[in-house]
């Protein structure tokens, strides 16, 4: 246990360091490049440096509050997605009880069984229950228009902002053997390698970036800055393996799985945004857009390490 | 000097409401007029005159009086004191041959005291599936007679969603609530010409995005 308290507190003096020399370096581009607020990118990066503080601090205060901690803020993470979500789709008036049953019935229940860790009714609850009981509630009030769209969109709200969400804080339920009470350096790993990621990819493309690789989903991302992306997360990944249960070598192929789900789960959502016609999906966090833009890529990536470490590492 | 109930029932509600629809407003690139003006909007929920009081900044906020239906607005304690004490409405009758004030010497004299009016032209809540129910000759009534105050269009989106009529459980979605640009009466503007010009600066104000087929 003070072995994983020593861990942690390394890991946030670390996370620290790096914010604040962030923060340092968009305090002088700031006094260089825009002393006034006319540089809209400078703007943009400062606004996106505070927001990561206020994260990382909320993360952090999770963490300490232990397992309860982590479950209501994922928990609120999810309930604020799934708005964020549920406002761009298709619903009529025949949906709301189906609309009302998944916000505070669904959402709930899912966050309850993982703090009963009830893995079992955990991983089927919302593919197998609330799969069949959503489009039993609409089907009820007799409206068919639009029915099979209507379904489908909460479903996969439903998938995405809560289910695979919560995969996050699931892995606080993981049995691995010689990595007792430590299971919260898992989340950090997992957060850690998926933010970073974006935020590489961010940088190698700024810096650069020549060749787009997805024009019409998202003209921001460029070959040079995913190549770049995915091997400096990878890289850091390896580095991060004293945090987790894995080998280096093992920490870094975890981290390239993570970084490749977290690129793909973006260009997803980056899709359905264009398909809804929003280039974001909320406006919760400045500079950041909405809740989803930040989550896109965790949400693709923790059911797939879930899974990989529970098959591989856990009892 | 408010009461203290009333002030708490204030922040209650102003706390429910963002809590529930996360509402955020999106401003005219000119500002918002710092005199008192006439904020009009699309009226579809209970809710809407709570939501546009939410958004406004305080200094403008506080001087805000929705006009609401006397009816609605009088029948229990509990809409008297949220209607008449918290939000200071200027409550009109509705019902002509009950009425013993007229609505738009109420409304000008509100003005007149210093206050801004939050008010729904359609005169009832749209329950269809058009856009907008045509206005009711109130607010250009309103506009003859005082023709200096400045209209502004406000267009509420989702929160019929939120709430539809006959549901007593909201569904937590994200509202947002459009202010436009400061219109104003011309010299001599026909009834009709005016009305179609107001609907129209509204309606600009509606978002084009997919989600809520409703």
């Amino acid at each position: 246990m003070s072995g994983a308290n020593s861990d942690l507190m390394t890991l946030v003096a670390g996370i620290f360091g790096v914010l604040i020399i962030a923060s340092v370096i968009g305090y002088i581009l700031q006094q260089r490049l825009s002393p006034n607020g006319s540089n809209a990118a400078v703007e943009n990066l400062n606004a996106r440096i505070k927001a990561w503080w206020v994260m990382v601090i909320l993360i952090g205060i999770a963490f300490i509050a232990g397992r309860i901690g982590v479950l209501i803020l994922f928990g609120f993470c999810s309930f604020a997605a799934l708005r964020e979500f549920v406002t761009l789709i298709n619903t009529r008036r025949a949906d709301h009880w189906a609309l009302a049953a998944a916000f505070f019935v669904v959402v709930p229940i899912q966050y309850f069984l993982l703090w009963a860790e009830q893995y079992g009714i955990f991983s089927i609850f919302i593919p197998v229950y609330a799969f069949l009981l959503m489009p039993i509630i609409s089907v009820l009030r007799g409206d068919t228009e639009r029915f099979l769209v209507r379904i489908a969109e909460v479903q996969w709200a439903l998938m995405i902002c809560v289910f695979c969400a919560s995969h996050v804080p699931a892995l606080l339920t993981l049995k691995i053997p010689g990595y007792e009470g430590r299971n919260v350096l898992l989340i950090a790993f997992l957060v850690i390698v998926v933010q970073l990621s974006d935020v590489l990819q961010y940088v190698w493309g700024k810096l650069f970036g020549r060749t787009k690789i997805a024009p019409r989903l998202s003209p921001s991302k460029t070959v040079e800055g995913f190549v770049g992306g995915v091997i400096s997360a990878t890289l850091i990944g390896t580095g991060l393996w004293w945090i987790t249960p894995f080998a280096p070598l093992q920490a870094g192929l975890l981290a390239l799985v993570i970084t490749l789900m977290g690129f793909f789960g973006g260009l997803v959502m980056s899709a359905i945004k264009r398909d809804r016609g929003v280039k974001d999906w909320g406006n919760l966090i400045e500079g950041h857009g909405g809740l989803i833009d930040r989550l896109d890529s965790v949400v693709f990536s923790a059911p797939i390490f879930f899974h990989l470490t529970r098959y591989w590492w856990s009892l | 000097m408010k009461a203290l109930p009333t002030k708490v029932a204030a922040t209650v509600i102003v706390l429910f409401a963002r809590a529930v629809t996360a509402v955020r407003a999106v401003w005219p690139e000119d500002g918002l007029p710092s005199r008192p003006c006439v904020y009009y909007a699309n009226h579809s929920s209970h809710g809407d005159f709570v939501l546009v009081w939410t958004v406004l900044p305080p200094r403008l906020r506080h001087r805000a009086r929705p006009v609401a239906g006397a009816e609605y607005w009088l029948k229990s304690w509990l809409n008297r004191f949220i209607g008449r004490d918290v939000f200071n409405a200027v409550l009109i009758a509705r019902d002509r041959d009950k009425r013993t004030e007229d609505p738009v010497t109420q409304m000008a004299s509100a003005i007149d005291a210093g206050s801004s009016l939050i008010l729904f032209p359609e005169g009832t809540r749209n329950q269809s599936d058009a856009r907008l129910l045509p206005f009711k000759s109130g607010i250009f009534h309103l506009a003859v007679a005082r023709p200096d105050v400045d209209l502004v269009p406000v267009w509420i989106s989702n929160l019929n969603r939120v709430m539809p009529k006959g549901e007593i459980v909201p569904i937590p979605l994200i509202c947002t609530v459009s202010f436009g640009s400061a219109l104003q009466i011309a010299p001599g503007e026909d009834k009709d010409v005016f009305l179609e010009r107001m609907q129209a600066a509204l309606l600009a104000l509606s978002p084009n995005i997919a989600g809520g087929g409703e």
